[in-house]
């Protein structure tokens, strides 16, 4: 329950039993106006008559096994460039966090400029660069702009993790003697790793929607094999299911990684417990971005402020 | 250099198309943001769920399948339009659910004494928002929608790929003329966005530091 009303009374359950109708029936006629559109026949640019969206002509190639290995062509090539983006993207970024903390101010400086140039760049555009100026081939074009992109992204996370540590952390690893870069190693890093894995997480479903955009270079992904070629090989009638096809793997495959992260975010808090409990329930508040929807209700997460640049960003 | 200055009639173009994408659809996605976060955080449960759903299912599509959808699945359902708009249309309802999300999160922010306090005095739902999380959210509201905006101006690139002439496709035609260029002209295009967003980002930046103040 939130905050922002009472426990309702008989009126107040009354009047939002009606909204609840009235802006159900109204969402409802919404859906069933668009669905009458869809399925009404319609005639194409030839003056040729095409079924209905639902009509069962269009949806015979669900059952086609040609589809299927398709589909899994192209996930498979997305999935791939995904993979290898997300290993460099995670090198990358713990090569760009130490950078960025670093204490010569000679190797912080550039790092950040670098940081906030990569992340604002347009990610098409870093692949068009690396494609054309470097001839690497569509793939890695795709992954090393991914890769880029990302690890900026992820870098600035893992930084903003080791900066929420207490103090502490630190000053205990050195004062028993270990080195700067030991601490930071096996001190530093992997509590800020656990704090910011929803984050990192989160990211990588961006990285993951992104590799989409090698379509436009001519990467045989997913995008490309179902649905830019699919009318070609199963006829255009298709195109409207092969797009149905080609989002619900899309939106399958984003939302268990969003899952993954929920619930790696909730692990990670049960874990912890205690004092520290408030900051891992900051970092699921601002990753309210992140699929984590629900995590909590309005108003009830304390001071989910500033850091949103760590954030799930569109 | 030469490359770009024969061309810059062309990059002028393109760079007010990249504006007038990034100013159209923001402006769609801040209204249609605004008003799911509005169904998002009310007390009907119908508006929640739909608010909820829609969120969720569009923030998992890649902005380039839903291009794809606006320029090319939709004309074959017989809704035609310009690719410019097409690609508008495309950014603004890709946009929206993060403009939501953002509105929502600094709703959030607002501290929960704030709200209990303006129960406490008998305010009422509407009164308690507009009245005091509202003024309150705005203000938090305002650096993070800046970075979605931003985050718009880079999707802008993403219609190159659908037949819409902005600076990727722009750049990506003069290349091919002068491909003795193309790290001149692929520069010269990095520099148009960070014209347009590296002062967005110091404007997030100002604004964070006075809220920051005042708090």
């Amino acid at each position: 329950m939130s905050v922002l009303y009472d426990v309702p009374g008989p009126r107040a359950r009354r009047l939002s039993l009606i909204f609840s109708i009235v802006g159900g029936l109204l969402i409802a006629a919404g859906l069933i106006a668009i669905f009458v559109f869809l399925s009404q026949p319609r005639i194409n640019a030839g003056g040729v008559a095409q079924p209905g969206v639902f009509d069962g002509s269009r949806w015979d190639l669900l059952g086609d096994r040609a589809l299927y290995r398709a589909v899994w062509r192209g996930l498979s090539a997305t999935l791939l460039m995904a993979g290898v983006a997300a290993v460099f993207a995670i090198t990358f970024g713990i090569l760009l966090s130490m950078a960025r903390t670093a204490t010569t101010a000679a190797i912080r400086i550039p790092a950040i400029v670098l940081i906030e140039f990569l992340r604002g760049m347009p990610v098409l555009l870093m692949m068009l660069f690396i494609l054309l100026v470097f001839s690497t081939g569509q793939f890695w074009a795709g992954v090393g702009a991914l890769a880029v992109y990302n690890g900026a992204v992820i870098g600035e996370a893992l930084r903003a993790g080791i900066a929420s540590l207490p103090r502490g952390q630190r000053e205990s690893g050195l004062a028993v003697g270990l080195t700067p870069l030991q601490t930071r190693f096996s001190i530093e890093y992997p509590q800020a790793f656990r704090q910011m894995l929803p984050i990192i997480i989160a990211q990588l479903v961006v990285l993951l929607k992104d590799t989409s955009l090698a379509y436009i270079l001519g990467y045989q992904e997913l995008l490309n094999v179902v649905l830019k070629q699919g009318p070609t090989t199963f006829g255009p009638t298709y195109l409207f299911t092969l797009f149905f096809v080609v989002w619900a793997v899309y939106l399958a495959v984003n939302m268990a990684l969003s899952w993954i992260a929920r619930f790696v975010a909730r692990r990670t808090a049960a874990g912890r417990g205690g004092g520290k409990s408030r900051r891992t329930e900051k970092i699921i508040a601002q990753l309210g971005g992140a699929g984590m929807a629900g995590a909590s209700d309005p108003l009830s997460v304390p001071g989910a402020r500033s850091d949103h640049d760590t954030g799930y960003q569109p | 250099m030469d490359a770009i200055i024969e061309n810059l009639p062309r990059f002028v173009d393109a760079f007010l198309m990249t504006l007038r994408l990034l100013v159209v659809s923001g402006i769609g996605a801040l209204m249609i943001g605004t008003l799911v976060a509005a169904m998002r955080i009310s007390p009907v449960p119908a508006f929640r769920g739909f608010a909820t759903v829609y969120t969720e299912i569009i923030r998992n599509t890649p902005l380039t399948l839903v291009l794809f959808f606006c320029a090319f699945v939709l004309p074959q359902l017989g809704v035609r339009f310009d690719y410019a708009i097409a690609a508008t249309i495309g950014l603004t309802v890709y946009t929206s659910p993060f403009v939501a999300e953002a509105v929502r999160s600094g709703v959030n922010g607002v501290s929960v004494g704030q709200a209990e306090a303006a129960r406490a005095i008998g305010l009422g739902f509407g009164q308690t928002l507009t009245m005091v999380i509202l003024p309150q959210a705005i203000r938090m509201v305002i650096p993070p929608l800046i970075n979605v905006l931003i985050a718009l101006t880079k999707n802008t690139s993403v219609a190159a790929g659908f037949a819409v002439l902005e600076l990727v496709a722009v750049s990506r035609q003069v290349i091919q003329f002068n491909g003795n260029a193309t790290v001149t002209i692929l520069v010269a295009v990095a520099v148009f966005y960070l014209v347009i967003t590296v002062p967005l980002g110091q404007a997030a930046n100002l604004l964070e530091r006075r809220v920051m103040v005042q708090r």
